[in-house]
């Protein structure tokens, strides 16, 4: 029935970053983007150290380059946006490759496509190294509103049956001859889209009775509980702590 | 533990429905402890209408809902619902957290329950429906036949006074169905399983009821209701083709 549906970006192993904490590494990510967004832009040894500093713990959690290379594609839109500004940007003009391109315009391009690149990656550690299931718990201690994580983690639940959901809609679409070639089909599909919105909501209804005939009173009980120790926040602060000194140092030499 | 009292209760319930479609004309109905009873009858006879009165989610516009002597009202509505334990047909509306282990976990944790009392309940239930290694898999990684077993742990980790089953045998495949069987008779537990399936009433309970338009209609051993043909067409009930029931085994 329901094929096993795994989530790719998620590589489970057993290394220090995979058992650290969902909390520790959320702040750790977010602590680590803000100091690589506080780098000057001019000092270009502060962003290999920053990208030194991610190749460290990816090592650590033994996820391979290629693994993230291949999620950076979700990057590709900023890219192109940056790769425009240097083109159709003013103020002063230099060749390269003979192409008239505005120089604040490269310095804006590079400064948003290190500054991305930096925090894509190392979201993408975080996702790697972390199951979504416990990023949400994380997100839980640190004070994330928990009706917006009940949302999330139903959405994890049932991503799949939906999605299995529009499949069955598609196959019955198709064996009664639909196929959908140009914009005159829309309506079949929008027709598809609201049918799947009232099934889903259905469903939400029905799962409503059944976690009220559990004992739901609206509040999500805490099943697992992760705590975590001084150790790991400690361990989790080696990276923004080494990023935000990287940072100072980059702007004492200013 | 109430042991004196009987599992279920009903007595002259009715029901209509808010825009005014009565489902239940009174319904009397007694299930004593560690008995294992059927209720059959047709779509749209009031079945599922009955079994949201049990715990209490549809609120009885006329007569009363007793479980193990405890009438159901507003004041009593937790412990109601952990004393039936209600499985719904479809094991996605039942399953929906993220792990098996969570899930089965959500009613006992409702109750108040944490740490190494509520691991014991959790693998207690698994273990009983033959579970266990799915520990901390998410459900929709099983398939359909191991969701309905934990949609039975789930409620089962809750100890309830009696299991109310909707459906227990629709998609399952005929080896799943057996595995079913076999953990439900396995239970000592009061069941009342709503269901079509007369051949599966008739292998798991003694006892059957017959609903419809909204009353029990026939009470007795499932054996001699079922071998009343005028009993069966008179409700819309039928045995499946070739399946024949003699009043008196043997």
């Amino acid at each position: 029935m329901s094929a096993g549906h795994h989530h790719p970006i998620y590589r489970p192993a057993d290394t220090p970053v995979h058992r650290l904490p969902p909390q520790c590494k959320l702040v750790a990510v977010v602590a680590f983007a803000v100091c690589v967004v506080a780098t000057p832009r001019e000092r270009f040894w502060a962003f290999a150290v920053h990208a030194l500093l991610l190749a460290a713990v990816a090592v650590a959690a033994r996820v391979p380059a290629g693994a993230i290379a291949r999620r950076m594609v979700i990057e590709v839109p900023f890219v192109l946006f940056a790769l425009a500004i240097p083109v159709i940007g003013t103020g002063e003009r230099v060749q390269v490759l003979g192409m008239s391109l505005s120089l604040p315009g490269l310095w804006a391009a590079w400064n948003i496509l290190a500054k991305a690149t930096l925090g894509v990656a190392a979201s993408i550690l975080l996702a790697a190294t972390t199951e979504p299931r416990m990023m949400l718990l994380g997100a839980e201690r640190l004070r994330l509103p928990r009706l917006l994580v009940q949302i999330a983690t139903f959405m994890l639940r049932y991503l799949d049956v939906i999605l299995d959901q529009m499949r069955r809609m598609r196959v019955a679409r198709e064996s009664r001859g639909f196929v959908a070639r140009d914009l005159r089909q829309a309506p079949v599909l929008a027709k598809s889209a609201g049918a799947l919105f009232i099934r889903a909501y259905e469903r939400g209804e029905r799962v409503h009775l059944a976690m009220l005939s559990r004992g739901y009173t609206g509040e999500m009980p805490t099943i697992r509980d992760i705590s975590a120790s001084g150790r790991d926040w400690g361990t989790a602060a080696i990276l923004p702590c080494l990023a935000a000194a990287t940072a100072l140092l980059a702007w004492s030499t200013t | 533990m109430t042991s004196g009292s009987p599992s279920l209760v009903v007595s002259r319930l009715a029901y209509a429905y808010p825009d005014g479609t009565q489902a239940l004309y009174g319904v009397d109905l007694t299930i004593r402890r560690g008995e294992r009873v059927a209720l059959l009858g047709p779509n749209g006879a009031g079945k599922t209408t009955l079994v949201m009165h049990l715990n209490g989610i549809l609120t009885a516009g006329h007569g009363t809902v007793e479980v193990g002597g405890l009438p159901v009202r507003a004041g009593t509505l937790p412990e109601i619902r952990r004393r039936v334990g209600l499985v719904f047909q479809d094991p996605d509306d039942q399953l929906f957290m993220p792990t098996v282990r969570e899930d089965v976990a959500f009613g006992p944790a409702n109750l108040g329950l944490r740490g190494a009392e509520l691991d014991r309940r959790v693998r207690d239930a698994l273990e009983r429906v033959g579970m266990l290694d799915a520990l901390d898999r998410p459900p929709h990684h099983l398939s359909f036949g191991q969701r309905r077993r934990v949609a039975v742990a789930t409620v089962l980790a809750m100890e309830p006074e009696i299991l109310v089953l909707d459906e227990p045998s629709s998609n399952l495949d005929p080896a799943s169905r057996r595995e079913l069987a076999e953990i439900l008779r396995s239970l000592d537990v009061t069941v009342l399983m709503v269901t079509h399936d007369l051949p599966y009433a008739l292998e798991l309970c003694e006892r059957s009821l017959v609903m419809s338009e909204g009353v029990i209609a026939a009470d007795g051993p499932t054996r001699t209701l079922l071998a009343d043909e005028r009993l069966l067409a008179e409700h819309r009930l039928e045995l499946p083709y070739g399946f024949a029931v003699p009043a008196h085994p043997g």
